[in-house]
């Protein structure tokens, strides 16, 4: 401690106490885990449901093909607050669909990743299909030649390539998703934007509050775009 | 280089492997293909030649339905075309094509390229398949390659891998759809002495091809074509010397003679 300024340090302290010392009330962490869980495994489900509405979209059967469209059309153009809002209004209280759950927070946790994968497979999907249109059509027709399926050649051919394509689209489509997991608050999922909502009403620290939440989605969402964004370049199928 | 047997099963068997009979394709308005009749032997090199926008790749794209038709029917070894599905995957399994743009799988190793077929549609283990990849390579000179990816190789390299690929699925016969058209002029002749190679070893081969001194040295038959049409059939000394239609002498002219 030096002398002369006796105390300043210990002021800084208290200052730093009284400006912070509510965020030791709340479960930030916790409810950011919540956010990390809900983005993680809508993730997972939108990318394998998005693979088949792409695969459905690319195929050879008419009324899959129709299908696909239709559901890609209709889905993206709803918003995700109104989608979320059904799974819940709709879903569980109307039809009583409860996801195996009687506890009414994972009801509503396993809602919400349904209404986000319900939602992002669209996106999902049409960023798969712009990738499969950077597939050279000589590559299918190779793979039919020495006999290949239509699924084989969707599977071990067309899609490799696809998706090594489709890294920096899909980035993106993460990182909205990540974001948009916010919605799932309007069905009381504890994840990170109930939480500001409630420590906004509770606290005279809007804020600071504001920046603590948008600083927790972009220490997630900022590193997702620059890794997936190398990892674009260094999965690049060379022709 | 090592031997390795390509459909030897069928040698003893003789008759007419590929038939095609009044064969009709429009593109829109277009008549690309206008009542093809072809017959092509058991171990026949037949060499298809003509000017550009004849129908000629259209015609070997429809062998394996790469290309579907209209009207006619086409029968390879005595089975009837059958509709997409299970059994034309099997068809074309049997059926090799070698592309003008080579179409090797941009994602895999040379050698990943030759075992894929092998192990997906032959069900071979992958041993044995990447022997016999490992095989052919070396048979189209380019084991060294083994490892690489496609765009790793030049042009004449890429095709002989993408031969190999064809000959590793042991086909009845092979079809070359131009397959030196995309290449550097010094590369030709590494993939010509292969296809020569083969014609040797009694693979049946249907090529479309503008390579004359290929069709000379190595085809049974020539195949000429015009405006949809097969306009004149003959061996090749026949046709290059003494072609019979006006067509076939105004192409020839135009090519040999400059």
């Amino acid at each position: 401690m030096r002398g002369g300024a006796p105390g300043r340090a210990s002021l800084h302290a208290e200052a730093r106490e009284i400006v912070f010392d509510f965020l030791e009330d709340y479960d930030l962490l916790g409810a950011f885990w919540t956010t990390v869980q809900l983005a993680v495994l809508s993730a997972v489900g939108s990318l394998i449901w998005g693979t088949l509405l792409a695969a459905m979209r690319v195929g050879p059967v008419p009324l899959m093909r129709g299908i696909g469209t239709a559901y890609v059309n209709i889905v993206r153009n709803i918003p995700l607050t109104v989608i979320i809002l059904f799974t819940s209004l709709g879903l569980n209280n109307t039809l009583g669909v409860t996801l195996g759950s009687n506890e009414i927070e994972t009801t509503n946790f396993r809602l919400a990743v349904l209404g986000l994968v319900l939602y992002t497979s669209a996106f999902v999907c049409e960023a798969l299909r712009s990738g499969i249109n950077t597939v050279p059509v000589g590559q299918a027709e190779a793979a039919r030649a020495i006999g290949l399926s239509f699924g084989q050649v969707l599977s071990l051919v067309v899609l490799p390539q696809a998706f090594r394509s489709s890294v920096v689209p899909l980035a993106n489509v993460l990182i909205a998703l990540i974001k948009n997991t916010t919605v799932a608050a309007a069905i009381g999922v504890a994840e990170a934007a109930l939480l500001m909502k409630e420590m906004i009403e509770n606290e005279a620290q809007l804020l600071l509050i504001s920046a603590i939440i948008a600083l927790g989605f972009v220490i997630l969402t900022l590193p997702t775009g620059l890794i997936l964004g190398w990892v674009g370049k260094k999965v690049a199928v060379k022709r | 280089m090592t031997e390795v047997s390509v459909a030897k099963e069928d040698v003893a068997a003789t008759g007419d492997l590929v038939v095609l009979k009044s064969v009709n394709k429009h593109f829109g308005a277009l008549h690309v293909l206008q009542d093809i009749d072809l017959t092509i032997a058991r171990g026949e090199v037949v060499v298809v030649i003509g000017p550009s926008g004849s129908g000629k790749s259209t015609l070997c794209r429809t062998i394996n339905r790469l290309e579907t038709i209209d009207s006619g029917t086409i029968t390879i070894d005595g089975k009837p075309l059958p509709e997409e599905g299970k059994a034309l995957a099997r068809l074309r399994a049997d059926v090799g094509m070698v592309f003008q743009s080579f179409n090797l799988f941009a994602h895999k190793t040379v050698l990943e390229n030759v075992t894929l077929g092998q192990i997906k549609v032959r069900k071979a283990d992958k041993s044995k398949a990447e022997e016999k990849a490992r095989a052919l390579l070396d048979r189209v000179g380019v084991a060294a390659q083994a490892d690489k990816y496609p765009a790793q190789l030049s042009g004449g390299q890429q095709q002989r891998v993408a031969i190999a690929r064809a000959l590793a699925m042991d086909p009845k016969v092979m079809l070359f759809d131009e397959p030196t058209s995309a290449l550097d002029p010094e590369m030709i002749n590494e993939v010509l002495e292969v296809m020569q190679q083969l014609a040797r070893d009694g693979m049946t081969m249907i090529v479309v091809t503008h390579e004359m001194g290929f069709a000379r040295s190595a085809a049974n038959r020539v195949v000429f074509m015009a405006d949809g049409r097969i306009v004149e059939e003959a061996v090749p000394d026949q046709f290059f010397s003494n072609p019979r239609s006006d067509r076939a002498k105004d192409f020839l002219s135009k090519i040999l003679h400059h």
